[in-house]
């Protein structure tokens, strides 16, 4: 095997610590003017496909792709100063359809025939939609095996084996290449970019390219009705002690 | 902040300092305020991912960007909470090696800033003196030639991080100021060690209103030894020389006023936005909403002064239409405006914080205080008027 050729697709969300806020018509979280940053999740993935590297798994290289607004460039150059090789844009405008997972599976699906990836490390959700569909419809388009919400991962050879968070513990998977891995937050903590490899990561070549160039079908299937902002939590109420607690609860009709 | 207009590199530069700061919260600060611990962590995880050198040349380990870049990093630390005190803890490693790397030998340069870059070494900057303030033409601390060494004797003040680092930028006399021919010349320019336990130099540090975690001192120096390869450029071109410093850090002091100028004005806005009196948001009275607005529009005036005299000082290297008149007009114009944009915003902030602003924990008194150093230092109001009106509007000379 010549080495690892690693895939990271990454997205441009509202940055995690921004309080998003419903727009107007209720048909969407409002993005202009918000502080946007790559998905945590999907630094994760850069992160971990870096320092496969740096543990010295054969890794021949690392791209970063992603389906975004012109904006999007933004986090590909992060990627690159984080350590990817290179990054490939498919410029999806605010005004375009948007992509859905299964459209961004799909498109995925191209990506790793024509890019020829043996190894795909996505985050295991987006922070915008919490969709979490995403890596998984990818290994049923490619019929490959998949290890979801990484919180290990280990290779040697052809085979990975992976730590995954489950309910109440963890799990331990192995797959042979090629495989879908998906990020959980205990896999390691991303780096932050150095000043030298930012200004490396200008030199890099980014790629631009559309929809149409991978002749994708990706018109929307579903049809978003309203999105509203959950209700506002009720203040509390204070008991004095522990019988105070009980019959309140009783109150309530929650014993 | 509005941050569209900065080029990418800004918001490069801007994005990944933030990050860094971010494991530096405001609570970090007022501790370290609080005990006047020196705030090392800072400058280490800087230097590690190679902050230092963001103005020094690649060929040293730099990354040969501008000081328009250098300032929006300080800019971005004072703004994190780290306030002038964050911002103190590197800045004069980043201005005060300008004129090292402008000016010094290939072989001098090799050997003094690739250390600094890396983080190994932190240098102080050591112009103002007792007796002669602002007056930096009349300084008195005196290096005598003696053989391969000078020997330095005198008293300097004020002087930053001296306690920490190991490196001195200073500026002393090699002419007597009765033999001068010009008052601007006499003055060299050297780049030092500083071993604190070596003989005929001597430390004390000075108590101070804020920014208490970085060290101001006196510093006596007593027939003090330095090699004479320490001297940077020609035996009395200092003055010329050092300026070229001076004019980088008035962009960097600006920068620094105007990231703890929006910080406060933060606080202060989210403050009045949730605050709750009379029935309603404190901040939907125009008696507290006015003062913030016009905070506001003059931070942004002073940002875009700011930001174009850093242009100007990177510019004038390159573009021979640039006069050093105009970059020294352009930079202690913006040093001021920032310095009082900023200082009316942390005053406004404390405001409206009413009985809050007073208290520690909402961090604008710690800003309000440190918001005076970008006021007084490097060089004060007045004497940006007195510049302003002798240089740019060609008044008589006043001082
Ligand atoms: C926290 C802090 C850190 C500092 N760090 C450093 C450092 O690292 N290195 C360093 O070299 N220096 C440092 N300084 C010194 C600083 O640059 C000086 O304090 C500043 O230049 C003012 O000089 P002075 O204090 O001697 O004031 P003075 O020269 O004594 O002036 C006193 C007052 O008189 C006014 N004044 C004087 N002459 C005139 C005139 N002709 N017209 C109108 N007004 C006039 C001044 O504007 C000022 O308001 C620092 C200062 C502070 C407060």
């Amino acid at each position: 095997m010549s080495g690892l050729r690693i895939l990271v697709p990454i997205k441009r969300v509202i940055d995690y610590a921004v309080k998003p806020r419903v727009n107007r018509a209720q048909t969407a979280v409002e993005t202009a003017n918000v502080k946007h940053s790559m998905n945590p999740f999907d630094e994760l993935s850069i992160e971990e496909a870096v320092r496969l590297r740096e543990r010295k798994v054969p890794v021949s290289e690392i791209v970063a792709f992603s389906a975004g607004p012109p904006k999007s460039q933004d986090i590909l150059r992060t990627a690159m100063a984080m350590g990817a090789d290179r990054g490939i844009h498919v410029v999806v405008e605010d005004k375009d359809p948007q992509l859905e997972p299964l459209g961004v599976a799909k498109l995925l699906k191209k990506v790793v025939d024509e890019q020829k990836s043996n190894l795909v490390i996505l985050g295991k959700q987006s922070i915008d939609d919490d969709a979490a569909q995403t890596g998984q419809m990818l290994a049923g388009l490619l019929n490959w095996p998949q290890a979801t919400q990484a919180s290990k991962v280990q290779v040697e050879g052809e085979t990975v084996t992976v730590t995954k968070e489950v309910d109440g513990g963890v799990e331990t998977v192995r797959a042979k290449l090629p495989m879908i891995i998906t990020t959980d937050l205990r896999l390691n903590e991303p780096r932050y970019a150095s000043l030298p490899n930012i200004m490396k990561a200008k030199k890099k070549p980014l790629e631009k390219k559309t929809l149409k160039d991978y002749e994708l079908d990706a018109a929307p299937r579903l049809k978003t009705i309203k999105v509203t902002e959950p209700p506002p939590r009720k203040g509390g109420v204070k008991v004095e002690d522990v019988d105070g607690m009980i019959s309140k609860l009783k109150e309530l009709g929650a014993l | 902040m509005e941050i569209s207009g900065f080029t990418q590199e800004q918001l490069d530069v801007r994005e990944a300092v933030s990050k860094i700061c971010s494991k530096y919260p405001d609570e970090y600060w007022m501790e370290h305020d609080n005990s006047g611990e020196y705030p090392h962590d800072l400058h280490k995880d800087l230097a590690k991912d190679g902050w230092i050198g963001i103005a020094l040349p690649e060929d040293l380990g730099g990354a040969g960007l501008g000081i328009s870049e250098a300032t929006m990093m300080l800019h971005t630390i004072a703004e994190s909470g780290a306030g002038i005190a964050g911002a103190q803890s590197i800045h004069a490693n980043v201005y005060a090696t300008q004129p090292v790397a402008k000016f010094a030998t290939p072989e001098q340069r090799r050997h003094m800033l690739p250390d600094l870059i890396s983080g190994k070494t932190r240098t102080c900057f050591a112009v103002t003196e007792p007796n002669t303030g602002l007056e930096t033409l009349k300084l008195r601390t005196f290096a005598k030639r003696d053989g391969d060494s000078y020997l330095i004797s005198g008293q300097k003040i004020w002087i930053s991080s001296a306690q920490v680092a190991t490196k001195m930028v200073l500026l002393a006399r090699t002419t007597a100021l009765e033999d001068v021919k010009k008052p601007s010349e006499g003055l060299s320019l050297f780049f030092i060690d500083i071993d604190k336990a070596a003989p005929g130099i001597e430390l004390k540090r000075i108590k101070k209103m804020g920014g208490r975690a970085i060290d101001a001192n006196e510093v006596f120096f007593d027939n003090f030894r330095i090699p004479a390869d320490t001297l940077i450029g020609k035996e009395s071109q200092g003055f010329k020389i050092v300026l070229y410093g001076m004019n980088a850090e008035r962009c960097l002091l600006a920068g620094e006023a105007l990231g703890i100028g929006y910080a406060a004005l933060k606080r202060a806005t989210d403050y009045a936005r949730e605050r709750n009196i009379f029935g309603r948001p404190i901040g939907q009275n125009q008696g507290i909403q006015h003062p913030l607005a016009s905070a506001y529009m003059h931070l942004e005036a002073a940002k875009l002064a700011t930001y174009h005299a850093a242009k100007l000082y990177d510019n004038s290297g390159i573009d021979s239409s640039i006069t050093q008149h105009a970059v020294g007009i352009a930079c202690n114009s913006a040093k001021y405006l920032a310095a009082e944009a900023a200082f009316t915003a942390c005053e406004r902030a404390v405001l409206t914080h009413g009985g809050m602003g007073y208290a520690q924990e909402y961090h604008v008194e710690r800003y309000l205080r440190e918001v005076f150093v970008p006021r007084i230092a490097p060089v004060s109001r007045e004497m940006i008027m007195n510049y302003i009106g002798e240089k740019a509007l060609g008044l008589p000379r006043s001082y």
